[in-house]
């Protein structure tokens, strides 16, 4: 019952392929699929066909995907499974959420942890290929994975060396589908489902795409058993997660803790508040706000976030001082989300927009007629009308602004800006180098 | 039978609105909102001529089996 486990031995270096085998010790070697050869049949799953011991093990330890779905990883091994031709293995290394550096972190620091974990689902699943997706402004990260496949044994392997993808920058780049679209045509935007990405993605193959988190945590799996992973967390919600704490704390970063720890603890790892929080943000721009007196007996839990109207989502909770502006945060982040779609359903650009548009106005003392009516019936209107969540995640995130900063957002509705305004943002919305669309 | 519109091939035209207003009006700017609810017989033959108008093809119809159905002008039957 112990922390850390992904964190582990972490240090300011990236760790070495020496290191990484001493702390975590060997991987254990796999039996091969059933028939010996990879042939389709081993890897359909049916009655009277066994998942492999490992496939069997992750779907025991109830690992969820920690990249902000949080869908049963055991349900996409499956759906790869059960598609035709040898599956690809893809590490979604992008992170989009600007408030989220635990992927970064952990394919700078943690390669080989990850590259377990990927080696050892693409073993499992009979996979051909191996890519991993890392956002183009992610250099130290790209160049610390190069170094780890260098390290790391080719002989006897069954699986080519897997291969690096640089992602354009962009919010919704590391969607799926955008993934699979950028792979495959060079355009880092979603596309409609189905199909899924499972039935046929990359090169028109089932695709087993999982954040890198998610593979870190398969690779210990595969070490200490389903288990082992169980000890921490409740049943419902087993394991460990990385969360990126930020905003107005002593010591913002990633910490790891396990799921339904009180958020209480969490801040007091971080060093305590910097000073009284007006709220808190949980899941990033496309999760929601809470209150901050309301937040204090939080637990870190599906259910007790969810009593708050909330979720962890990627693992992201940022603390908002009250010396900063929630309305100048919100009406920045807005424009940005309503920038970073891919402009390629109308609902979302102008539903996006018209909620931008509003906000600023809001912000600036000059709202429109029935601004509030206006932004609340945008949102709603947007919900699940694009070809991927991003309005969703976006309408969520202002509704709950409008909720939880109701006296600010009418405060400046009536007066305009304020003092805080112009203080440094505590909600970072980077300007993209390249150009997305 | 279910209509639904792929969001990224859809432009806006709005004659799907048009042809069968029982379950698609526009929003604001002009996108389909649809109703979801299975298609009674009586309102299928409009529903085909709604997916067979629209000049991109973003108005689907899916069988309830989730089979996507092919619609053609002309085509006999389906």
């Amino acid at each position: 019952m112990s922390l850390p486990r992904v964190l582990l031995g972490i240090e300011a270096e990236p760790m070495d392929y020496t290191t990484h085998r001493r702390v975590h010790g060997e991987l254990p070697a796999q039996p091969p699929p059933a028939d010996g050869r990879r042939s389709r049949a081993s890897r359909r799953s049916g009655p009277g066909l066994a998942a492999p011991p490992l496939l069997a093990e992750l779907t025991r330890s109830g690992l969820r995907g920690r990249g902000g779905g949080g869908f049963p990883l055991a349900a996409k091994l499956d759906a790869a499974r059960r598609g035709k031709g040898p599956p690809v293995v893809v590490i979604n290394g992008s992170e989009g959420e600007p408030m989220s550096v635990k992927d970064r972190m952990l394919l700078e620091s943690l390669p080989h942890l990850v590259l377990d974990g990927a080696f050892c689902l693409a073993e499992a699943l009979g996979a051909g290929e191996i890519l991993i997706v890392i956002d183009e402004s992610f250099r130290d990260a790209a160049e610390s994975m190069r170094r780890a496949l260098h390290e790391r044994p080719v002989a006897g392997r069954r699986i080519a060396q897997p291969r690096i993808v640089t992602l354009p920058a962009g919010y919704v780049t590391g969607q799926e589908t955008a993934i699979v679209n950028y792979v495959n045509n060079g355009i880092p935007r979603p596309t409609t489902q189905p199909p899924r990405i499972s039935e046929r993605g990359v090169g028109r193959r089932p695709t087993l795409m999982a954040n890198a988190e998610t593979l870190a945590h398969v690779a210990l799996i595969a070490r200490h058993g389903a288990e082992w992973f169980r000890q921490l967390g409740p049943s419902e919600e087993p394991g460990s997660v990385l969360v990126t704490f930020s905003g107005g704390v002593a010591a913002p970063g990633v910490y790891e803790t396990e799921y339904g720890s009180h958020l209480g603890a969490l801040v007091d790892a971080a060093g305590g508040l910097t000073e009284p929080a007006r709220a808190f943000l949980f899941g990033g721009y496309a999760g929601s706000w809470v209150d901050g007196a309301a937040a204090t007996t939080l637990r870190l839990s599906s259910s007790s976030l969810r009593s708050v109207r909330t979720s962890l989502g990627a693992g992201i909770i940022v603390a908002l001082p009250q010396s900063a502006c929630p309305v100048a945060e919100v009406t920045r982040v807005a424009g940005w989300m309503s920038d970073q779609g891919a402009a390629q359903c109308g609902p979302c650009i102008n539903g996006l927009g018209s909620i931008a548009d509003a906000l600023a106005e809001v912000c600036e003392g000059h709202p429109g007629r029935d601004a509030f009516g206006d932004i609340r019936r945008w949102s709603e209107l947007v919900v699940g009308r694009g070809a991927c969540a991003h309005p969703d995640g976006a309408a969520r995130f202002v509704s709950s602004a409008l909720r939880v900063f109701a006296p600010e957002f009418d405060d400046h509705a009536r007066h305009g800006v304020c003092d805080a305004c112009e203080r440094r943002p505590v909600l970072i919305t980077p300007r993209p180098r390249t150009a997305v669309r | 039978m279910r209509i639904e519109v792929d969001p990224i091939t859809c432009e806006a035209h709005g004659l799907c609105a048009e042809l069968l207003p029982e379950r698609i009006i526009l929003d604001e700017w002009g996108y389909p909102l649809i109703d979801a609810t299975p298609i009674p017989p009586a309102l299928q033959d409009l529903a085909r001529r709604a997916a067979a108008a629209c000049p991109t093809l973003a108005l689907r119809l899916r069988a309830t089996e989730n089979i996507e159905l092919r619609t053609g002008r002309g085509r006999p039957g389906n």
